[in-house]
């Protein structure tokens, strides 16, 4: 659990006095969060950790301009051409050859589609070329993963069980060897990869799984027992990543203890058993089981990314693929869009074409919009990732959860504008409805995501804070530091405080914008400090408040996502860079609204009267064991 | 073993809605998706496919037209031809080069690489012109099987089964020859992501119609292109009595 220590009091001013609680966290095992050196340790002397990430920035209440401004541009000439020639034949297969409805029909892909799947070189998209893939980078990825969204979620989550976590610890943690035995097989020679976590009795808590592997007496090999549920692409997998507790001895105290380790296990060692494919609401083409293990005999060069890392390589894997899903749900809306907007130009009711009616245009205008953020993180953050970042994961966090609430919310509204015709199966988008559902649930449920993107950030500020701390101690060699900050609260206290300046990154057209999400940066930080000597230890147990800092943080990183793309588009005076525009101010406008309004939420006395209110609530309710209020009539 | 030579164009998408140039010489092209004619796509797969059965030794692709003619080349690479021939064209003279230019330029370029036949679509999806593959043959003077719908190599010879009104015709055609492909002939392939990324290594020389020694000055002059006209709305008449005259009226009864 987190430790959070009352390290001092600092008397900024004598008129302002700053309670400054530091916060110290060794981070829990949530599903999510990447343990990172920062936390070890966590001696006084050490100074806080530097990140590129904004978001984590954002929590300091500075912007890191780095990885958010320009745009990212990281394909060359030759990467779009090589991309451009990818594109058509894909998009060809999945309108010509692939059939979503009778997938799902039939819950199984297709023969001739899947057979086709490998054919056109879909499972290996990122194994390099010389071990039979096509060597793409995570930008090539992405729009190639845009197609798959914006036809069959279902199949995406047979290619992406594959390759975007089934296989991705090889790619990643990978020895040499590992690579050259088992990326071919992956890929030119068509076995199919899973990702083994989940447990009965381990969801969001990966910490917590009990599958376990121990060494044979000769040392040559690992024996797996353990069982494993809801693995995607369980029944027909032959190459699996799977995660097992094994006996660690800590070389310090010399205390045995169990910790997390990833295996490469094939079915062929033996021992591998699955049970039948799991009856869903959604991608049920796509292949879903248990899977167990009896005396499996795992050799020891199959152990992936080190004995007692397993926990480390889980989340590098789930974090390195969280892009990808932005990618797709950027290509569902499009699609389901074009579905909606084929209607409503040719639907005739009242005597107008119902695109003329303002209810109808709300809708286009909020679906067209969500699209756009969407699209431009998925393709930031990859543009990220292409170019070396390793401080991506709260953005990634952040692509998943708003993808996949945004694409559920613009398919429910693409349903609504065809009315009954959108109900009606052979429209095609129930069954997008009924897959996109688990979006928000599989890959970390999207309230740990939000709970993973606050804390961390929360970790990162109170860190920060400490180190402030510390600058008292020795006033004179920190003057520059201490002096900065008394001036920050100065400002601050008087309200003149207009946040970090992001108006030079921008297109001046996005001046006003710019100068609204610079304010949001300063309230938040501010916002974050106050929560943090608030709270104190007890912020972790937040929920309330984590959730509203969390939305907050969500709708600040897009804002600066639009800020940034659309300031691209202008400046290259693209075609759509008015419409471009018209969707950025329309998001800034909104999001920062809503962020004043979540974040007022944090010192409102009715709002937290309410958080206390839903608590009680939820308690009567959990007690009774249903709901506990009676029907009106009495019975 | 014969050496096979195909031709394929780059045309605008078949699912594209064709818009008139305002100025109505000619349709817009920018901005708008292109892809390999359908009908080269079956000339190259016939042409691919005998090499896989062994009948043929390579299978040479050519396109002529602006740069963006070699995205049309790599498709036929990524099918499976062997090697492409750029016949470049820049785009003010494209918009006037005929099927006489084109059949000029494909009759040399058989006889430099020395091919025995010559498969070509059986027309464009964006002319229509359906003169190619004849004129071809007429230039090199080989004998033509067009709207091929089967095609069988025998010996030098080539048995083809051609679609004609109320039924099918087979001929017999000597090498070297030129072939057109109907609808009904194969079954493209789709172009592999691997074999895209294998094709972007497979040879592509250009050459300009000047090096073949073709004159590409225009022999018609495009005066106006128009769009269909618009379908007249019908009107409803009270009771048959008044369709009836309106139909006398109008001479169709």
């Amino acid at each position: 659990m987190y430790a959070i220590r009352l390290v001092n009091k600092i008397n900024l001013k004598p008129t302002e006095a700053v309670r400054l609680r530091l916060v110290d966290v060794a981070p829990r095992c949530i599903s999510t969060t990447i343990p990172c050196g920062a936390n070890k340790g966590d001696k006084l002397n050490k100074p806080a950790p530097k990140s590129q990430s904004f978001v984590m920035n954002m929590f300091r209440g500075q912007v890191q301009a780095s990885q958010v401004f320009p745009y990212p541009k990281v394909l060359n000439e030759e990467q779009v051409d090589t991309l451009q020639m990818l594109v058509d034949p894909t998009t060809k297969f999945f309108e010509e050859v692939n059939n979503p409805l009778k997938n799902d029909q039939l819950e199984k892909v297709e023969e001739a589609s899947l057979a086709g799947l490998w054919e056109l070189g879909a499972f290996g998209l990122q194994v390099p070329q010389d071990l039979g893939g096509l060597g793409l980078n995570n930008t090539q990825y992405a729009r190639l993963v845009e197609i798959v969204g914006a036809n069959d979620l279902g199949v995406g989550i047979t290619l992406g069980a594959h390759q975007s976590i089934g296989f991705k610890g090889i790619l990643l943690f990978g020895t040499p060897e590992q690579k050259a035995k088992y990326l071919p097989r992956v890929s030119a020679e068509k076995q199919f990869a899973a990702f083994c976590l989940t447990e009965p009795s381990s969801g969001s808590d990966a910490g917590s799984i009990k599958s376990r592997a121990v060494l044979s007496p000769d040392g040559k090999h690992y024996i797996l027992n353990g069982s494993k549920i809801w693995i995607s692409n369980g029944g027909l997998a032959e190459i699996m990543t799977v995660f097992a507790q094994t006996p660690v001895k800590d070389e310090k105290t010399g205390e045995v203890k169990d910790k997390v380790t990833a295996f490469i296990v094939e079915r062929s060692f033996g021992g591998v058993t699955n049970g039948p494919p799991e009856k869903k609401m959604g991608i049920k083409c796509s292949n879903t089981t248990e899977v167990y293990y009896e005396d499996v005999k795992i050799p020891i060069e199959n152990v992936l990314g080190g004995v007692g890392n397993g926990f480390k390589v889980a989340m590098n894997i789930l974090n390195n693929g969280r892009f990808g899903m932005a990618a797709a749900m950027s290509g569902t809306m499009r699609s389901v869009t074009r579905k909606a907007v084929d209607f409503a130009t040719n639907r005739l009711q009242f005597g107008n074409k119902i695109d003329s009616y303002g209810a109808i245009q709300e809708k286009i205008a909020r679906m067209s919009t969500l699209q756009y953020v969407t699209e431009s993180i998925a393709y930031m953050i990859s543009g990220n990732m292409d170019s070396g970042s390793q401080d991506y994961h709260l953005e990634a966090a952040i692509s998943k959860v708003f993808a996949s609430e945004c694409a559920w919310y613009v398919t429910d509204e693409a349903i609504q504008i065809m009315g009954g015709m959108g109900f009606m199966r052979d429209t095609g988008l129930e069954r997008v409805m009924r897959d996109l559902r688990i979006f928000r649930i599989f890959e970390g449920t999207n309230d740990i995501l939000r709970l993973f993107v606050a804390l961390t950030g929360i970790q990162f500020a109170g860190a920060h804070l400490k180190e402030l701390q510390r600058a008292f101690k020795n006033p004179t060699a920190n003057l520059g530091l201490l002096l900065g900050e008394i001036r920050k609260r100065a400002i601050a206290s008087v309200g003149l405080d207009s946040g970090p300046d992001m108006t030079q990154y921008v297109h001046p057209e996005l001046k006003g914008c710019a100068e609204s999400a610079s304010k949001c940066v300063a309230d938040f930080g501010r916002a974050i400090e106050s929560a943090l000597i608030k709270y104190n230890r007890k912020i972790v147990e937040e929920q309330f408040v984590l959730n509203r800092i969390a939305n907050s943080s969500i709708d600040l990183y897009t804002m600066v996502v639009v800020l940034s793309r659309c300031t691209q588009s202008l400046n290259n005076k693209s075609s759509t860079a008015n419409h471009e525009k018209l969707m950025t101010e329309l998001w800034c406008n909104e999001a920062s609204a809503r962020i004043e309004k979540n974040l007022k939420a944090l010192t409102s006395s009715v709002e937290l009267g309410n958080f206390t209110k839903m608590s009680a609530i939820s308690k009567n309710v959990c007690q009774n064991g249903a709901l506990v209020q009676q029907n009106p009539l009495g019975f | 073993m014969a050496r096979v030579l195909v031709g394929v164009k780059r045309v605008i998408d078949y699912a594209v809605k064709i818009r008139v140039k305002p100025d109505k010489s000619g349709v817009v092209t920018e901005g708008v998706k292109h892809s390999m004619n359908p009908f080269d796509e079956i000339a190259v797969e016939e042409a691919v496919k005998m090499k896989e059965k062994k009948l043929a030794t390579e299978v040479v692709a050519v396109s002529c037209g602006p740069s963006q003619a070699q995205e049309t080349l790599r498709t036929a690479l990524a099918m499976g031809a062997d090697r492409a021939i750029h016949v470049e064209v820049p785009a003010g003279d494209y918009e006037t080069l005929q099927p006489i230019h084109i059949s000029k330029i494909l009759a040399k370029i058989a006889q430099d690489e020395k091919v025995d036949i010559v498969i070509l679509g059986k027309q464009a999806i964006d002319d229509d012109s359906n003169q190619t593959a004849q004129m071809t043959a007429g230039v090199l003077d080989w004998p033509q099987a067009t709207f091929a719908s089967k095609v069988e190599k025998k010996d030098s010879e080539l048995h083809v089964t051609r679609e004609i009104d109320g039924g099918l015709e087979n001929i017999k055609v000597k090498l070297p020859a030129v072939l057109s492909a109907d609808l009904r002939l194969n079954e493209p392939r789709y172009a592999t992501l691997p074999n895209i990324m294998k094709a972007k290594k497979k040879p592509l020389k250009k050459v300009t119609p000047k090096d073949l020694g073709v004159d590409i000055s225009p022999r018609i002059q495009v005066i106006s292109v128009e769009d269909p006209p618009v379908r007249q709305a019908g009107s409803i008449v009270p009771d048959v009595d008044t369709l009836v005259s309106k139909l006398k009226e109008k001479g169709h009864c």
